[in-house]
């Protein structure tokens, strides 16, 4: 099990690295000159030139690149228009919002965990929900009208269903007000309010998923040998599903969820900009319009780092549940 | 003659010798896997609306140079004569009318029917391409890291992994500048065209790892098959190993990763252009469209219905088919 | 071609080791362990053994479809073991094999005749006459239909797909034909039938055949010389008749034993195997057989027993205190 973690956690490293090599190779790449993107206002040519120097873009690529990566370990210092000293970890000055980029991160990731977590917890109910209602009652029409669901529901766009949302519940019936953040902690009613929306609009499309993947799962469990067993042993229909036949069935769906959720929370970009919220998704397109590298950085990294987490623990729940995968 | 419970073709009875061969001088052909699954597939009707839906809408992305031709209107012409004091199109519905069928966008005035037609046209050209160019790439890389195994399988799952950590739009917006600059130089008119050959571009880099990955599964699955075993026996080279012996067992999972890419393309087309990558602006495209109608939600909620509607209704036929498709192929999921 | 003179094919110490991954510090798996052994041209040899004893891998060691660890394979005078593809390449077309599962075999995707054209095809082969002309001639020999080579295997039956595959062993014309376990997979009825197409095809063409199988029965049924195997190794080997009505190794009887006779009532006349299963990752020292063994003693956990040949005969056991003598007093029946 300890050689299956090593193993791992040394490609999870591996995987970073190599995204903040490509980001900072793709952001060289662009076709605009860094200084500008970083410069504050009113910049005259000295001046680009000075803060060119500051921010270490004469230096080579290399250097630029070994100076960043070690400043997230150990913190460095920036010029004084950049703020001093940055403790660790360090992750650059970002002239475009004007303040550190760890702030930045700080203010727009609650945003976006506040959008998906609860979306989460969403599809995956009504997800699982739809999948057991329309197995157990499989071929008849509730069935068929619920696999149609599904699939419309995978087929619809976000921004559509989020623009007709807002049209419908806000702009019509006025129910919900416009949607915007407000910290869980400030004002609990106010954040469900401004995110409910966006909730709804990402647990119908993901749900349609779930609830095919929970179905087909559970037909097939309860079709295995050991269910017939369980229900020949005399056990009523509803211990027959809960115990055995939902156990086996939700494993796939929790581990797909799993690695859903890590995606997502690498910047739910089309539901942010639907809806008007500043999350870590525009925080990170706005970055690359306006070509401020240590934001971009930071944001690919963070959305590549919950990636790869989640991978990770979807990994190691399959080796939990399933011997073969450690020891094979 | 005994016919199969399973599927109904026909079985040929135990015949001692060639002798039962004289009374039987016509000769049957057999159906082949491939036929069995083209037979199943039309007895799904699901299968069948769906599919003409599919090939209406491409008839009618093929044909947007008649149907202009025909309307009489074209995707960038201006009606700024039928727009209000606020720019808002005259009439309800967004300006729907004999001659506009689907109304005219405000602000610019341009008729919303045949910019979905043109829409249609960009959304399945890139999607199709896309979706042929990643089954290249993926069953090529897929195949040659299930089959040879070793540095090469782990190096591909290693990319594979990297490619899923990426965000995809994000390193998409950064990407499509930067290709437009390096292939096209930074003259200010991009054609239509290279806008989209570059999304194309972009989406086949992402996409090919989902291809990968089933024919990678699928390959290993089949190496250890006698039927390998028995080529290899009689002295079959790594050349035949892989075109003629399991090439066309992968035919199925290619299908499946096909008809699932193109439908993620379209979608993912859309996302681009929602949040304002890749195509230039006189390129008409849903997300394009939708994104600038979001302005527009309360005034004239008209323009969003349209293309939302219309890209809903191409993602869901499309959809529908891919799925009666991969029942088709494997029968024994649960329906 | 000129024939060789010596026998067609000839294992000498033929070892085959599959190296176990994973933490636990084991030695390799010794599938097989030093194997020796003749096949004359024409000549049918048996090999049997239970579920384990690396029979299978010994067929296709000696396709070369594995690479031997240890040892010699020699056909027709050349050595196999270590040729690489392009030497290997013109002896394939005189060494098939013929596999156990019949549709797995098959490739789904191929009309038979293609199936059977394959090997012909991969060696370049064209034989006078066409490529379709025989594999109509081939189909005949098996007892198919002609007329079905544009059929898929998933249209024929078990017992005809194996008609396939033995079709298509037959394409090159080989002289030597590798049989691993060619009716396990049938029912017992048609068993009998392709039995008696192996047996026919024996006669008729002069193959040799090596047979590999766990069913006592159809290796006595269709093979003159039968070696019997265990964890790896050869323990008897002999003539069919001196196996079946002489057997010296005390594993051997034991095997025999255990065949339920019509009409013998009451219980079994031989002691049967006792202790436990071995593994091939440890087999045990001296004599592999000896924790099975009701006859064994100290100098079997020393010494392990070659293979030698006793009274003179053809029949050579390893096996410290071999038993000699009929396996039942009584007359056996011979099999139909």
């Amino acid at each position: 099990m300890a050689r299956f973690l090593v193993k791992r956690t040394l490609s999870a490293v591996l995987t970073l690295f190599a995204v903040s090599v490509l980001t900072f190779l793709m952001f060289f790449a662009l076709p605009r000159d860094p200084v500008t993107g970083m410069c504050p206002k009113n910049c005259n040519p000295e001046r680009l030139e000075r803060v060119r120097q500051e921010l270490g873009l004469s230096d080579p690529l290399v250097d630029q690149y070994a100076g960043y990566m070690k400043g997230i370990v150990t913190g460095r210092d920036l010029g004084g228009a950049q703020g001093g000293h940055c403790d660790a970890p360090c992750l650059g000055w970002s002239y475009v919002n004007n303040e550190a980029v760890t702030d930045t991160l700080a203010r727009v990731v609650p945003v976006t965990l506040s959008i998906v977590i609860p979306a989460a917890i969403l599809w995956l109910l009504l997800g699982v929900g739809l999948g057991l209602v329309s197995a157990l009652r499989r071929g008849t029409w509730v069935d068929r009208a619920a696999i149609g669901c599904t699939l419309a529901g995978a087929s619809l766009q976000l921004y559509f269903v989020g623009a007709v949302l807002l049209l419908v519940f806000v702009y019509t019936l006025g129910w919900l007000p416009v949607p915007s953040y407000t910290s869980l902690f400030d004002d609990p009613v106010r954040w469900a309010g401004g995110l409910v929306l966006a909730w709804l609009s990402l647990a119908l499309l993901f749900s349609a998923g779930y609830a095919r993947l929970f179905r087909a799962q559970l037909l097939e469990t309860l079709g295995e040998d050991f269910v017939r067993t369980a229900r020949a042993k005399g056990l009523s229909g509803s211990a027959v599903y809960g115990r055995h036949a939902l156990r086996a069935a939700i494993t796939p769906v929790v581990t797909v969820a799993g690695l859903d959720v890590g995606a997502a929370l690498g910047g739910t970009v089309i539901t942010e900009t639907t809806f008007g919220i500043q999350g870590l998704g525009r925080t990170a397109v706005d970055a690359v319009r306006a070509g401020d590298l240590p934001t971009i950085m930071a944001t690919v990294l963070v959305a590549a780092v919950f990636v790869v987490l989640a991978n990770m623990l979807v990994d190691l729940l399959y080796a939990v549940i399933d011997p073969r995968v450690r020891l094979g | 003659m005994s016919l199969s419970p399973v599927d109904g073709t026909v079985r040929a009875p135990i015949e001692p010798g060639g002798a039962a061969g004289g009374s039987r001088a016509r000769r049957t052909a057999g159906r082949s896997p491939g036929q069995l699954v083209w037979l199943r597939l039309r007895a799904d009707r699901t299968a069948l609306v769906s599919g003409a839906t599919l090939v209406l809408f491409l008839l009618v992305a093929l044909a947007a140079p008649l149907i202009e031709l025909a309307y009489g209107i074209g995707p960038q012409d201006q009606f700024q004569g039928k727009l209000d004091g606020f720019g808002l199109p005259l009439g309800h519905a967004g300006g729907v009318s004999g001659e506009h069928f689907f109304g005219l966008e405000p602000g610019l005035g341009r008729d919303v029917f045949i910019r979905l037609v043109y829409g249609l046209r960009t959304s399945l050209l890139v999607a199709v391409t896309a979706a042929v160019l990643t089954a290249v790439i993926g069953v090529v890389l897929g195949t040659l890291a299930g089959y040879l195994g070793g540095w090469l399988d782990a190096v591909v799952t290693w990319i594979t992994d990297l490619t899923l950590a990426l965000p995809f739009l994000v390193v998409a917006l950064a990407l499509t500048p930067m290709l437009t600059l390096r292939l096209h130089g930074q003259r200010d008119a991009v054609p239509p065209a290279f806008g989209v050959g570059v999304l194309i571009v972009i989406f086949a880099v992402f996409g090919w790892t989902g291809t990968a990955r089933l024919v990678r599964g699928q390959v290993i699955a089949l190496r250890e098959r006698e039927f390998v075993a028995a080529a290899r026996a009689s002295g079959a080279g790594p050349g035949h190993m892989l075109f003629r012996q399991l090439l066309p067992n992968l035919w199925a999972p290619i299908l499946v990763s096909f008809s699932l890419a193109v439908p993620q393309f379209v979608t993912g087309e859309a996302a681009l252009s929602f949040i304002g990558v890749g195509l230039t602006e006189e390129t008409p495209s849903f997300g394009r469209m939708i994104h600038r109608s979001l302005g527009y939600l309360q005034t004239d909620p008209a323009f969003v219905f349209f293309p939302g509607v219309l890209i809903f209704a191409l993602v869901f036929a499309v959809n529908l088919f891919g799925d009666a498709l991969r029942d088709a192929l494997d029968p024994k999921s649960s329906r | 071609m000129v024939d060789e003179p010596g026998p067609l094919l000839r294992v000498r110490g033929l070892t085959k080791h599959f190296p176990v991954r994973g933490r636990r510090r084991c030695g390799p798996v010794r599938a097989v362990d030093g194997l020796d052994f003749e096949v004359q041209a024409g000549e049918t040899l048996g090999l049997v053994g239970e579920s384990g004893c690396g029979k299978s891998t010994t067929g296709r060691l000696l396709v070369r479809l594995l690479d031997p660890t240890g040892g010699s394979i020699e056909f027709a005078g050349r050595d196999l073991t270590r040729a690489g593809r392009r030497q290997l390449r013109p002896l394939r077309a005189q060494l098939q094999i013929i596999f156990q599962d019949p549709y797995a075999s098959l490739n789904p995707r191929h009309p038979v005749g293609q199936i059977i054209a394959t090997p012909l095809r991969v060696n370049r082969i064209n034989p006078p006459g066409g490529t379709k002309a025989r594999v109509r001639d081939l189909m005949e020999l098996v007892g198919l239909n002609p007329d079905h080579d544009n059929r898929y295997p998933h249209e024929f039956s078990g017992g005809q797909c194996q008609r396939v595959g033995i079709a298509r062993a037959l394409a090159t014309g080989p002289r030597l034909v590798v049989a691993d376990e060619p009716v396990s997979a049938l029912d017992v009825s048609i068993q009998a039938q392709v039995v008696n197409l192996l047996r026919r095809l024996h006669r008729d063409l002069g193959l040799a055949f090596v047979l590999i199988s766990h069913d006592l029965a159809v290796v006595r049924h269709l093979c003159q010389r039968v070696a019997v195997m265990y964890l790896g190794r050869i323990v008897e080997i002999g003539d069919r008749d001196d196996i079946y009505e002489r057997p010296q190794h005390p594993y051997t009887r034991a095997l025999l034993s255990a065949v339920p006779q019509v009409g013998q009532l009451g219980p079994a006349r031989w002691p049967g195997l006792t202790g436990d299963g071995t593994t091939p990752l440890d087999p045990p020292s001296g004599c592999r057989f000896r924790t099975r063994c009701p006859k064994a003693r100290e100098r079997c956990a020393v010494e392990e027993p070659a293979l030698t040949r006793r009274d003179g005969g053809g029949q050579a056991t390893a096996c410290h205190f071999p038993d000699s003598g009929p396996l039942r007093p009584e007359r056996v029946r011979a099999a139909a």
